[in-house]
């Protein structure tokens, strides 16, 4: 059993969802512990695969599913899953995002979709196995059906809230729906060229073969690249997130915001490092000339929206689109220092809206609004909260014990390295956007005095509210907890960052990445 | 290049059939983006998925092949075979066999057609769940048409501000002054909406009452109100678009009211109902009624 850990983490969610399917038919409550039994089972194959990755001599496992082995067979026949440090990673931020989110949602799904436990957390489970398989999978077109088995699992989850979430998510079907095509069109044209629809293969293909030149492969290479943007709703192509993510019932928000949003980055990591390589993806294409200034774009823009927001999750939704900038930006600054920071920036970028979505969803369920006006006293009514919404605030801002600190602090030191300027304004300005949008939070939650300058309460200190609603009125446990630990892992993610690092420099010692200034 | 129409040959006869995907690809985009209407858009989504299927079935053409079974002469499992190599182990009978290169060349390769099997049911799911959304989209909105919902949603979104927020005095004054800031976008209702407004005048009527008494009375009374969010809802259906929400309207009135949870959302089609009407109202805001026509 152990030596198939990596099959494990797939089989479980998977197997997961049938049995929420079926077996919830007769008993609904049974559809939970399910889920969080499967996501532990996951969880736990997903580190025992992690250990197995360090101790491999190459720090990778290939594992080919249906028997296909690689002494007997050529490379890509059969479907090769293929884990090394990076998938192993971000698989276990899938994982550990969806523990969380599974047992946060005991109440939540009960009661904003009651009697449709069974569909939510097949939907749920499902969504899982996508964006797992996803992390893991060796094969450019298996990567595009489990991108469709994620997008078509979370439209669903999307769909469950409101009639509004329902409208949204028909803009997330339209653009999603383009955005994989363009993939899938992208890996025909690879797949004319090369032969082969394996990613090593298609990597060792295109060496061999000199296809750097290739107009085929250019035009490949943009398919795809544009296809991974829609989907990670890189500035111009965000339209569809922010509706989707605030219609969203509390549960799907809290685990879609995460993940969605970052594994998309991490495709894009693979296309660029793994697929067609360092020389070809920075070489052989102007978008390094082009990318770093689209993110400043794209950072300023989202920034600039999100202060405009006046509602907790609609902010969130604009600060996500700032932080897929953040990320793209990493990656093509082509600069070593630059890639540490976008690959630990998704796992504490994942962290940290986590633990702020999960806040939301808390004050949502209390205060009965998400809108600035209506979370005067907070504090006081629930102090566990809002501390733990406020470290993940603080993260994001990035401030030194959390995670957003270290993360941040590698992509800036990878702009100043690389001599991109502009990244690194662009990053300073987002950063004090972000300062102003929690500290404004934390203003409306302990003044009196509201947006529109209006005082109402009676001197200082006083916040115009009665007893009753100041009183202590902490949310559920069972979603309290998942916030805390969630709000823990910020900071110990932050504390610990140099194993991390050390992981993602044992992934990056592969490729051949400029650490001083280059370009 | 251009010796005896070379670049006309090469275009339009050896590759008459990426030309034909450009062009489907670029007529479903279109679709998916310009038009209006929810299925048209989905349709739209079919021709685009389509004309990547067209793209990969015809990297896999090959003249003069077959599909990739074994002729009975290859076959190293067949009758054929045991003349052939009649020494061979019992242990090449299982399992895949690997042909000459020479014979290979008369096999039409499987694996584009095969990926498509899969991007066909791709497309199939993501096409029944589109259509269902649309089903909800009608259901919720009495509506198919973008600038419609977008209508609507605004109207919603502006009624539903000041309810929301605890204290009333500083909420009602930061509703007027967003909905001021969003009177902008029901610009984009067409002038198709207004036709389509005028419909029934009857149910028009009704709703203005209904809207008045459900801006004094706050948000419980509900009813009356669903009542004619039904009535309409089939009236709308049996005059536009006559295909598809026929059923989904007939569905919607017969369903609407053991469904709690289309309470609260099917209140505002009610009021919604003059989307042309949504800058009007949204200017004269302290006033209940909406101005008729």
């Amino acid at each position: 059993m152990m030596e198939n850990a990596i099959a494990w983490i797939l089989i479980f969610p998977l197997f997961g969802s049938v049995a929420c399917a079926i077996l919830g038919m007769g008993n609904k409550k049974i559809c939970y512990p399910i889920a969080v039994l499967s996501m532990a089972g996951s969880l736990w194959a997903g580190i025992e695969a992690l250990r197995q990755v360090i101790a491999s001599e190459e720090h990778t496992i290939s594992y080919i599913f249906g028997g296909w082995t690689l002494d007997q067979y050529p490379r890509g026949v059969g479907i090769e899953f293929y884990a090394d440090i990076l998938g192993i990673l971000i698989t276990l931020v899938v994982l550990g995002v969806g523990l969380i989110v599974a047992i946060y949602s005991k109440l939540p799904v009960q009661e904003e979709t009651p009697g449709k436990e069974p569909l939510f957390y097949t939907l749920f489970l499902l969504q899982i196995t996508g964006l797992a398989g996803i992390c893991l999978t060796g094969d450019a077109f298996n990567l595009y059906v489990l991108i469709e088995v994620a997008a078509l699992t979370g439209y669903g989850l999307i769909a469950m809230g409101s009639n509004r979430a329902a409208a949204a998510t028909f803009n997330y079907v339209m653009l999603g729906t383009i955005g994989a095509s363009l993939y899938l069109l992208g890996v025909g044209y690879i797949y004319i060229k090369t032969g082969t629809l394996n990613m090593i293969g298609i990597q060792q293909a295109i060496e061999a073969n000199g296809l750097a030149d290739s107009a085929t492969m250019q035009v490949a290479f943009v398919l795809v690249g544009i296809g991974i943007l829609i989907k990670m709703a890189f500035f111009p192509f965000h339209a569809w997130l922010p509706n989707a993510y605030c219609n969203a019932p509390t549960t799907t928000s809290c685990l879609l915001a995460p993940l969605v949003t970052k594994v998309m980055i991490y495709v894009m990591i693979r296309m660029v490092l793994s697929v067609f390589g360092v020389e070809f993806s920075f070489e052989s294409t102007m978008w390094v000339d082009v990318m770093p200034w689209l993110v400043v774009v794209a950072i300023l823009c989202a920034a600039v929206m999100a202060l405009a927001q006046r509602e907790i999750k609609r902010m969130l939704a604009y600060l996500i689109v700032a932080e897929v900038g953040y990320m793209v930006g990493g990656i093509w600054i082509y600069n070593y220092y630059g890639f540490i920071g976008s690959i630990f920036h998704i796992i504490s970028d994942a962290c940290m809206t986590l633990c702020l979505f999960l806040g939301a969803g808390l004050i949502l369920r209390k205060a009965k609004t998400t809108k600035f006006d209506g979370l005067r006293g907070l504090f006081g009514k629930m102090p566990l909260t809002m501390t733990g919404f406020f470290i993940g605030g603080f993260s994001i801002i990035g401030l030194p014990p959390t995670c957003g600190f270290f993360s941040k602090w590698y992509l800036i030191t990878g702009g100043m390295v690389s001599q991109r300027w502009e990244y690194m304004v662009v990053l300073m300005f987002s950063t004090m956007v972000m300062v102003v949008l929690f500290f404004r939070l934390i203003e409306r939650i302990h003044l009196a005095v509201t947006e529109s300058g209006e005082n109402l309460g009676h001197g200082h200190g006083d916040l115009g509210l009665n007893a009753e609603q100041t009183r202590f009125d902490e949310g559920p446990l069972s979603m309290l907890i998942p916030l805390l630990v969630s709000a823990t892992i910020v900071i110990v993610v932050g504390i610990y960052n140099q194993d991390v690092v050390s992981l993602i420099e044992i992934f990056l010692s592969d490729y051949n990445l400029p650490r001083g200034t280059g370009h | 290049m251009f010796e005896g129409g070379g670049i006309i040959n090469e275009l339009f006869i050896e590759r008459l059939n990426y030309l034909i995907y450009v062009v489907l690809l670029l007529i479903g985009l279109h679709a998916m983006i310009a038009k209006n209407n929810l299925i048209k858009k989905l349709i739209g989504m079919s021709i685009f998925q389509t004309a990547i299927i067209l793209f990969y079935v015809s990297v896999g053409v090959k003249e003069g092949a077959t599909i990739p079974i074994y002729l009975p002469e290859h076959d190293p499992h067949g009758s054929h075979a045991s003349h052939s190599d009649g020494n061979e182990t019992e242990q090449s009978n299982h399992g895949p066999v690997v042909l000459d290169a020479e014979l290979v060349k008369g096999y039409s390769n499987p694996l584009p057609h095969v990926l498509m099997l899969t991007a066909i049911v791709v497309g199939v799911a993501t096409l029944g769940l589109a259509l269902a959304l649309c089903l909800r989209i009608y259901q919720g909105y009495g509506t198919i048409e973008e600038d419609e919902i977008l209508a609507k949603i605004e109207k919603q979104e502006m009624r539903s501000n000041p309810s929301d927020v605890l204290k009333s005095a500083d909420s009602s004054k930061q509703a007027t002054s967003r909905s001021a800031k969003s009177v902008s976008k029901p610009k984009v209702s067409s002038p198709r909406s207004s036709k389509r407004s005028k419909a029934s005048p009857k149910t028009k009527a009704k709703t203005t009452t209904t809207t008045t008494k459900a801006k004094t009375s706050g948000a419980k009374s509900v009813s009356p109100k669903r009542k004619v969010a039904a009535s309409k809802s089939t009236t709308t259906g049996s005059k536009k678009s006559p295909a598809k929400p026929k059923t989904a309207a007939s569905k919607s009135t017969t369903k609407a009211k053991p469904k709690p949870r289309a309470k609260p959302k099917a209140k505002p089609t009610a009021r919604a109902k003059a989307t042309s009407n949504a800058k009007k109202a949204t200017a004269s805001k302290p006033k209940p009624k909406t101005p008729k026509k």
